[in-house]
């Protein structure tokens, strides 16, 4: 079991067109367009990290292992697409990643941290930080002992949010089918603590400062035909539909009531 | 007007055992087929009713671009293959990739370089420029070297359901084998 900390972080939206960013007070941005709306800018956003915790060793990032066999998400997701997702894609992420930040000051600095200020580092560090990050959760919120739905206050809050359970997930599969390209589907508490649907182009993800809705994410899907293809090859809804049975709602519970404390 | 899936240049299993059948199937059978269909129903009505590809691709936004452009770049990139055994460009194509690239090696190196690079879905591209030079690009998802006024000579289809099959996680490899299956005569006719 992964624990969570927090910690907060402001970011300050200031009106017009373009927006500055402050981290820490001290760090400025440089200016750039968003593709927010305008009231999203003209809020002042604090937006409270969820860190996940990732395995380090001497330093460097390392492959969490799996929390379940290869196999366990059979027949949803195949041993095979399992392994070469895990070993192989999730694994090239983290070495590109360690490679890249070898011996500059980002190398011990959490990946939240590093998403904040995203648009002002190269693409490499932020489609293979971003690989690291949203494969490391994505294997913790799905379960061989998956699936159904989730209680408690999630439940709540997902259907006040959207109505009913089945419309949040056919929101959210849509999502997932709409991306066009590579990506991911996301569920998200934003810096008002709602839930939100998005999905993101390739290996960003919503913690990103960058991102068209920002937000924590508590669930995310993968849909790379990498995650799916072996199995499922163009018949990404069948794929989405088979996620369903799969998700660890215990652990998207835990990091939504974490989050809204 | 409506748009028709061209027929494949080669039978399904021609590019054995560099692209197999099977991906053959899917990619061509349903992928390539499936942007026919989703263009066809997504013009209805508008503007690009009538429209050519080419059109499409220099004006559309939204999904109409995504698909028309996806349609256009397969049916090229499928004659942009064949089966029959490695060749060679042809001059005068050969000369302007030396006098470009140094030699044809290099050439081949910095577009498998282009190609592996392209982070996510997207093609890997050999054009002309307007004033008749050679360059490589990449671009993402279903973007195409035209809508910035290039003529595309040579395409690879970097997404990973053009490889996933046969290759799973090793790009590189697969366009590594490409090179056995580009019909040059073609592209050396397109120049």
């Amino acid at each position: 079991m992964t624990h969570s900390s927090k910690i907060l972080l402001a970011g300050l939206f200031i009106t017009g067109m373009f927006f500055t960013s402050c981290q820490q007070a001290q760090e400025r941005t440089e200016q750039q367009e968003k593709p927010n709306n305008a009231y999203q800018q003209t809020e002042n956003q604090k937006l409270e990290i969820q860190k996940l915790e990732m395995t380090m060793k001497d330093g460097k990032h390392v492959l969490p292992e799996l929390p379940y066999a290869y196999d366990a998400l059979e027949p949803h997701i195949d041993a095979r697409t399992m392994e070469i997702h895990h070993t192989k894609h999730h694994q090239a992420y983290i070495n590109n990643f360690n490679n890249a930040v070898e011996g500059t000051d980002l190398a011990g600095k959490d990946l939240e941290d590093l998403f904040s200020e995203m648009s002002l580092h190269p693409a490499g560090l932020r489609n293979n930080g971003g690989g690291h990050w949203n494969h490391t959760l994505f294997w913790e919120i799905m379960s061989p002992n998956g699936g159904e739905k989730p209680g408690g206050k999630l439940l709540d809050a997902i259907e006040k949010k959207f109505e009913s359970f089945d419309k949040f997930k056919d929101e959210f599969s849509k999502a997932a089918a709409t991306r066009f390209g590579s990506g991911w589907a996301w569920l998200i508490v934003d810096h008002n603590g709602e839930l939100q649907v998005t999905s993101t182009p390739n290996q960003d993800n919503p913690l990103m400062d960058d991102a068209a809705v920002r937000g924590n994410p508590i669930l995310g899907l993968d849909v790379w035909e990498h995650a799916y293809y072996l199995n499922y090859q163009n018949r990404r809804p069948d794929y989405i539909s088979s996620f369903w049975n799969v998700i660890n709602w215990a652990e998207v519970e835990r990091r939504y009531e974490e989050m809204i404390g | 007007m409506t748009h028709q899936l061209p027929a494949l240049p080669y039978s399904a299993n021609a590019l054995e055992p560099v692209i197999s059948e099977r991906t053959i199937h899917f990619h061509y059978g349903k992928h390539h087929q499936t942007y026919v269909n989703k263009l066809n129903d997504l013009i209805k009505g508008t503007e690009f009713e009538g429209a050519t590809l080419e059109e499409i691709i220099k004006k559309a936004e939204g999904g109409i671009f995504n698909n028309g452009a996806q349609v256009w770049n397969h049916t090229f990139y499928w004659n942009c293959l064949q089966g029959g055994g490695q060749q060679e460009p042809q001059t005068p194509l050969m000369q302007a990739i030396e006098d470009k690239f140094g030699s044809f090696e290099k050439f081949k190196e910095e577009f498998a370089n282009a190609a592996a690079t392209q982070f996510g879905s997207g093609w890997a591209w050999l054009v002309k420029k307007q004033d008749g030079s050679l360059e490589i690009v990449k671009t993402p998802n279903a973007e195409n070297p035209m809508r910035n006024g290039h003529t595309p000579l040579l395409t690879c289809d970097v997404w990973e359901h053009a490889y996933y099959l046969d290759y799973q996680n090793r790009r590189p490899d697969y366009v590594k084998e490409f090179w056995k299956i580009v019909d040059w005569e073609k592209v050396s006719h397109r120049f």
